[in-house]
């Protein structure tokens, strides 16, 4: 799906990189905790969709190679992370809707989830040990 | 054993503890590195995902230290030492979504308790070693040619 | 639409299924118990990757219709036994949250 058109479906505004426009993300991934992006998302290009607007979230988009990230819950990121995306090249956008609708939204508009990582999670207990 | 490969490369970061400002920028600079030595997208990512999830348990928890960054002709090693608190119970530690996070850090995106577990699923070689009052050392070691799962 | 329809529609697992007859308002879907405070709604649905104790005190507080853990990220068996107490509906799904949401999306929004 097209930076624009996911912009036009969630009336979001480019917060930085509209000129990016064009870029096609790949597949969704949505969450507040980085933690949970760090061990969950193994793609590229992945639009991360996040109520987070600290400059982590611009860090961990930027080590993970995420094709974008939308900020919902009409959060605005501060002036420092905006730099820092635009250096970086990852387009931000941001969203009055909440996470639940803007999920359902580019779901329903067939924007597919990101896939999963190969490895178990969070169903040890205890650790099973590692291999 | 093989005997000790060649230091291709070489960097060390300091890592202030609470500077949340800050955090994350020795696993954007390990990043950068790694891609301008022409390490392949796995490795790159592998590495920096272990770097970012030891620099913010370095943040958040620590009372700082360094992270250094060792390319050699087969490996690529991240070595973490912080001058403390220290672990008590490491394997607990590193269950996944096992956490001590306070609540300013699980509303920060962090301390949701995978961390230790995903340094280590990211990692071929993994060795952590704490000790209470003193510190944690980490050293994660990625191979290069070796096939991630 | 009732919760144990929700549960059939979107293919959940009910780990604590204390009242499967609860009216599903809509979704809600966040990591974060304030905003959850600050904004969720009786009767929403809540999709979340936190499995702190506090999210069953959160769901109560909210009046939610049930908490969906998604790919199957199972609780700790003090947040089951404390949601058992407080007669609290836990989930668990196979995909990603948004995977959830948006099927969950889908099936209140035709």
């Amino acid at each position: 799906m097209k930076l624009a058109d996911l912009a036009k479906l969630l009336d979001a505004q480019f917060v930085t990189g509209a000129d990016q426009a064009e870029r096609e993300v790949s597949r969704a991934f949505a969450a507040d905790l980085l933690s949970d992006v760090l061990a969950m998302v193994q793609e590229e290009g992945v639009l991360l969709i996040t109520g987070m607007i600290t400059p982590q979230v611009v860090r961990v988009a930027e080590v993970m190679n995420m094709g974008a990230v939308l900020f919902v819950r009409g959060k605005l990121p501060p002036q420092a992370t905006v730099e820092y995306a635009t250096g970086a090249t990852i387009p931000l956008l941001a969203t009055q809707q909440d996470m639940y609708e803007t999920c359902g939204i580019l779901y329903r508009a067939g924007l597919l989830p990101a896939k999963r990582k190969g490895f178990p999670l969070g169903n040890a207990f205890p650790h099973a040990g590692h291999p | 054993m093989p005997s000790p490969t060649r230091v291709i490369h070489k960097r060390i970061y300091e890592v202030a503890p609470r500077d949340l400002e800050r955090a994350g920028t020795v696993s954007t600079a390990v990043r950068r590195e790694l891609l301008a030595l022409g390490m392949t997208p796995d490795i790159v990512r592998r590495a920096s995902i272990i770097c970012f999830e030891g620099e913010m348990n370095m943040v958040l928890y620590s009372k700082g230290g360094r992270i250094i960054l060792l390319v050699r002709d087969d490996r690529v090693e991240l070595l973490f030492s912080d001058r403390g608190p220290g672990i008590a119970d490491i394997d607990l530690a590193s269950q996944p979504g096992y956490s001590t996070a306070p609540d300013w850090a699980r509303e920060l995106g962090f301390g949701a308790g995978f961390g230790i577990n995903n340094m280590e699923q990211n990692s071929d070689l993994f060795k952590i070693r704490s000790r209470v009052g003193e510190g944690t050392v980490v050293r994660a070691t990625i191979l290069l040619g070796v096939p991630f799962l | 639409m009732e919760l144990r329809q929700v549960i059939a529609a979107i293919g959940l697992t009910a780990l604590v299924g204390a009242d499967l007859a609860r009216e599903v308002r809509d979704g809600y879907c966040s990591d974060l118990l304030s905003d959850v405070l600050a904004h969720a709604k009786a009767g929403d649905l809540w999709i979340t990757h936190q499995r702190h104790l506090n999210v069953i005190a959160v769901a109560k507080l909210r009046d939610v219709a049930g908490i969906v853990f998604p790919r199957r990220l199972r609780p700790s068996p003090d947040v089951v036994a404390r949601a058992q107490a407080e007669g609290v509906n836990l989930l668990l799904a196979e995909g990603t949250a948004f995977e959830v949401a948006g099927k969950l999306y889908r099936v209140l929004h035709p």
